[in-house]
């Protein structure tokens, strides 16, 4: 199985994320930004950074990169899609998720062990865990804080389209807590924490983010 | 617009010129036309003037410092010594490590956050220039009293400069230390770390060689910013529509400095550029006189070729513009395409603007008219050399003999649990995190262990494990007692705690804040720093690879404490062994490691329950930290031990509170016989670190000690009673310990 993993000018996690695509078990397949080509990958990571130095506003010009337009359609069509920080602003900035991330409520960067309970196991990247399970990986932003309108949240809760959320004090102002979402299909998921940061006991603080990694896998494996 | 040329200069002996506006003295204006044999034209004098100055000549320092190569010990480990952008040190495996400090302290002063940010970049394109990937960055930070409201304007814009900047670079902030004085009032310091890995063949020099091969300067245009006192030569422009306020303090883009390493990283590995540097302080003037100066031939630059940002700019003031994110390069005519290309596929914008001659000549043209033409080494390496006058200041005996002695001890349990939270609170033993926890620790996901650890632990290889360990230490009251032993206890305790981490210490790189070195005293204190340290790598084995100089850190006549910040890199050839600093299974053993004696001079006791600061510092015994060092190595090599810190600031008290928060477990300790508990518990006696020692290892664990004859002392049980017990005499649940070391900060900055 074969992994892409897109990095644009100011990606910063992208090797992190195709590290976890090797741990899991699947190829990272780097994907350049300028390339409007998907090479035939089974799934995409749009990984954590400042693309294009999150100028304008936090994804807003990544989303006209000409490697999003092919991964639109995809995603659209089915193709599993995680962003994770950065790629969830991506992600929201190309409608393929509702809502926005704005700067967290206390205008401080913030970098900590994250607990979070896993609401929906009904997606691509979570299907591996238990729905109501607790885990703990690494979050680190500066506008983490997740927003969108009432009847849009209502939406996402009511179609168990909340992904994660936050335990604990919210680290972000995220209205309802929510650490992260899924389109309708399950295939795209948007999250601020960074499960690829959590993938080895030695360099994490323990392996609960595998399991975004291991599910696509599976999943893909199944198909 | 006039441009004066060299022509212009030799027509013109008498010209009236701005040297003394420009920093220098008159005799170095004199030697400056003595070398030329004619006035230097204006181009020239700015380049001689910031080249120099202090900051980049070294000119007060460098009879010093010569003692770090002098007594350098034997190492096979040290593949580039000082001299180039930073030292190079062999880790095995065919890997190498850079690493060095810097200063930004005066600019972190006038705009806190360009100012750290840029020190930040700055750095990190220091180890970028060696040929490396910049893998991680730590910060050493000094700001006044935590209650004084400058250190509200400092300390946040600070922080927010060196995370917005490292975070948008992803580099992960591994450690650092920050303390707070009032020396350093109006004189904060920051210095940055980074550190960086390349194989050994993929080392580069900042050497402009090969006649023919092209200047290339890449990377951000270059603007006004950071020209500073070289802005009284827009005289030479009789044009007043220009833009008249500039920034003195250069403003830094992150973004553009990631791509800056992603596109030259790439550069290195397509093998197209033959000898790099990066532009720091006098921007053009240092790179194209430092690359031909370690070349061996001359340069020709075509100064406009250089892309502007700000196209009023006058060629003095390009040259000597600090607009951050820019490169030179050296690169050969067959390369050149393939160079382009790359830049281009990153978006660089870049110009070749000039070539490597064979004149011996730095010549740089403007529009066809020569405006340098010097001869390089006269520029980068033939500066002024001070044997600045030093002396044991008259006050030092009387601060000296006001020891701790006479300030009223605690006594009783319930005086030395006070005693305790009162000292975890404090603004220098109090827990950093609220400043930490504004830093990606994780980016690159190769970190071991950052802070609050002892030292930060990474991973270099994936398959071997292999890694390296770095700390950065500096008690700048122990040296304002005695700046000899006080820069050997910085040393030591740097070195302690890689050891801690179960790392080899292999090399030194040094961060040398002080003050005017005009004051005879400031001097001494300077001149006795770098012969304690010098001697003190010679002991441990250590060379010192490269660091800096920051001098004028004072306000009038209050120089800052002599604040000498060392860095101690160390090796573990897995680092799967490391050991973390908190205490995590119920029922291990715990052991003090070293003597304790009655020792308070400079202690943070002394400073936060009296604001006391007097007497002598800690003694420093180098062969008792080597020894202790191997043990710790061996321990965590053999597996015998799960956990260890070091003791420094605040003694055993405090290292056994932050074992215990560590992982939130609780330990039961008792008072050795014979020991007073509240020397056993506050002292700062050097050499010493506590071990958690697994019961099925202990036997092994004495054994090796004792084999040393190196004093160990078992001390205590970890359990998970959720109290720190100290038998006897006073117990804290963790819930306090915590509240105690965790608000000071959030609530200091949160109001």
């Amino acid at each position: 199985m074969r992994i892409g993993v897109v990095t644009f000018p100011g990606s910063l996690d992208d090797r992190d994320a195709a590290r976890a695509v090797r741990v899991a078990g699947a190829e990272a397949v780097a994907l350049w930004h300028g390339d409007a080509d998907l090479h035939g990958v089974d799934a995409v990571v749009l990984p954590g950074g400042f693309s294009y130095g999150d100028y304008l506003r936090c994804g807003a010009i990544a989303r006209f990169a000409p490697v999003m337009e092919p991964l639109v359609d995809a995603a659209r069509g089915g193709l599993p899609v995680l962003g994770i920080c950065n790629g969830f602003q991506v992600l929201c900035e190309s409608h393929l998720l509702p809502g926005a991330l704005i700067r967290n409520d206390h205008r401080k960067f913030v970098c900590r062990d994250q607990p979070l309970r896993v609401e929906s196991t009904a997606t691509a990247w979570t299907s591996g865990y238990q729905a109501g399970q607790q885990i703990v990986i690494p979050l680190k932003n500066g506008e983490g804080g997740y927003v969108a309108d009432q009847r849009t949240l209502d939406e996402l809760e009511g179609e168990g389209r909340v992904v994660v959320r936050y335990l604990g004090d919210n680290p972000n102002g995220s209205y309802r807590d929510i650490a992260g979402i899924a389109n309708a299909r399950g295939n795209v998921v948007g999250l601020m924490p960074h499960p690829e940061h959590a993938v080895e006991s030695l360099t994490g603080p323990g392996t609960d983010g595998l399991g975004f990694f291991t599910s696509v896998l599976e999943g893909l494996v199944r198909a | 617009m006039t441009i004066d040329t060299v022509e212009l200069a030799a027509k013109t002996p008498d010209q009236p010129q701005p040297w003394d506006e420009l920093g220098l003295k008159e005799d170095e204006y004199q030697r400056i036309r003595d070398i030329l044999g004619r006035r230097p034209t204006n181009a020239e004098l700015a380049m001689y003037s910031v080249m120099w100055s202090e900051h980049c000549s070294y000119k007060s320092s460098k009879v010093h410092l010569r003692q770090f190569g002098e007594k350098a010990p034997e190492s096979d480990a040290l593949l580039v010594g000082i001299g180039q952008n930073a030292g190079v040190v062999d880790i095995g495996q065919g890997y190498a490590v850079t690493f060095k400090i810097e200063s930004h302290n005066h600019p972190s002063y006038v705009e806190p956050y360009q100012g750290a940010a840029t020190g930040v970049g700055g750095i990190v394109r220091d180890i970028l220039a060696m040929g490396a990937r910049p893998v991680a960055v730590m910060d050493s930070l000094r700001f006044g009293p935590l209650d004084a409201d400058d250190t509200h304007r400092v300390l946040p814009g600070v922080v927010a400069g060196v995370g917005g900047y490292g975070n948008c670079l992803g580099l992960p902030n591994i450690g650092g230390e920050v303390v707070f004085d009032p020396s350093y009032a109006a004189n904060p310091l920051v210095n940055a770390l980074c550190v960086g890995v390349m194989k050994h063949e993929d080392i580069h020099l900042a050497n402009a060689t090969g006649v023919g091969n092209k200047v290339v300067l890449f990377g951000a245009r270059t603007g006004g910013d950071g020209i500073g006192g070289a802005s009284i030569l827009a005289s030479e422009s009789f044009d007043d529509s220009k833009p008249s306020k500039r920034p003195a303090v250069q403003v830094g883009d992150p973004f553009m400095e990631k791509v800056l390493i992603e596109c030259c990283l790439e550069l290195f590995e397509a093998q197209v550029v033959e000898a790099i540097q990066d532009l720091g302080a006098a921007g053009i003037s240092c790179a194209t006189s430092e690359l031909a100066s370690n070349g061996d031939g001359g340069m020709y630059v075509q100064l406009e070729k250089v892309l502007l940002r700000d196209p009023s700019l006058t060629p003095g003031e390009i040259m000597m513009s600090e607009s951050q994110e820019r490169m030179m390069g050296i690169v050969t005519p067959e390369n050149l395409d393939a160079f382009l290309a790359i830049t281009a596929k990153w978006d660089v914008e870049t110009a070749v603007i000039g070539e490597v001659t064979g004149t011996g000549r730095l010549v740089i043209d403007w529009h066809g008219e020569t405006i340098v033409d010097v001869d390089p080494r006269t520029v980068a390496h033939d500066g002024p050399v001070y044997e600045r006058p030093f002396e044991r200041p008259a006050w030092q005996d009387e601060l000296q003999a006001a020891g701790p002695e006479s300030l009223p001890r605690p006594s009783g349990g319930d005086e030395l649990r006070g005693t305790l939270l009162r000292l975890l609170a404090s603004p220098n033993v109090a827990s950093k995190a609220w400043i930490t926890d504004q830093y990606d620790r994780y980016v690159l996901g190769n970190t071991v262990l950052a802070q609050p650890e002892d030292a930060g632990v990474l991973r270099i290889d994936e398959s071997t494990g292999l890694g390296v360990a770095i700390a950065t230490d500096g008690n700048g009251r122990y040296a304002k007692l005695d700046p000899y032993t006080g820069a050997q206890l910085a040393l030591a305790e740097a070195y302690r705690n890689v050891a801690t981490t179960g790392a080899r210490p292999l090399a030194v790189t040094d961060g040398l804040n002080f003050g005017s070195p005009e004051d005879p005293a400031v001097m001494w204190q300077f001149a006795e720093a770098i012969r304690g340290l010098a001697d003190g790598c010679q002991t441990l084995g250590t060379p010192v690879t490269g660091g800096n100089v920051s001098l004028y850190n004072q306000t009038g006549d209050a120089a800052i404490l002599p604040t000498a910040i060392v860095g101690v890199l160390g090796v573990l050839d897995d680092v799967a062994r490391r050991t973390p600093q908190g205490f995590r299974e119920s029922g291990q053993v715990i052991y003090l490691l070293g003597e304790t004696r009655d020792e308070f001079g400079g202690s943070e006791w002394a400073w936060a329950e009296h604001q006391h600061l007097g007497g002598r510092p800690p003694s420093v015994d180098l062969v008792a930290e080597r020894e202790l060092a191997e043990i710790l190595v061996n321990a965590s090599r053999d597996g015998l031990i799960d956990a260890a810190h070091d003791l420094s600031d605040g003694g055993l008290a405090v290292a056994l509170a932050e074992s215990v928060l560590r992982y939130g477990v609780g330990a039961r300790v008792w008072v050795p016989d014979g020991l007073d508990p509240f020397v056993f518990l506050f002292s700062e006696s050097q050499a010493r670190a506590i071990v958690a020692v697994p019961r099925s290892e202990e036997v092994r664990f004495t054994d090796m000690c004792s084999a040393r004859r190196f004093p160990h002392q078992r001390i205590g049980v970890v359990d998970d009673g959720g109290v720190l017990d100290v038998q006897g005499r006073f117990t804290v649940p963790l819930d306090e310990l915590r509240t105690a070391h965790e608000s000071t900060l959030s609530s200091a900055f949160e109001a």
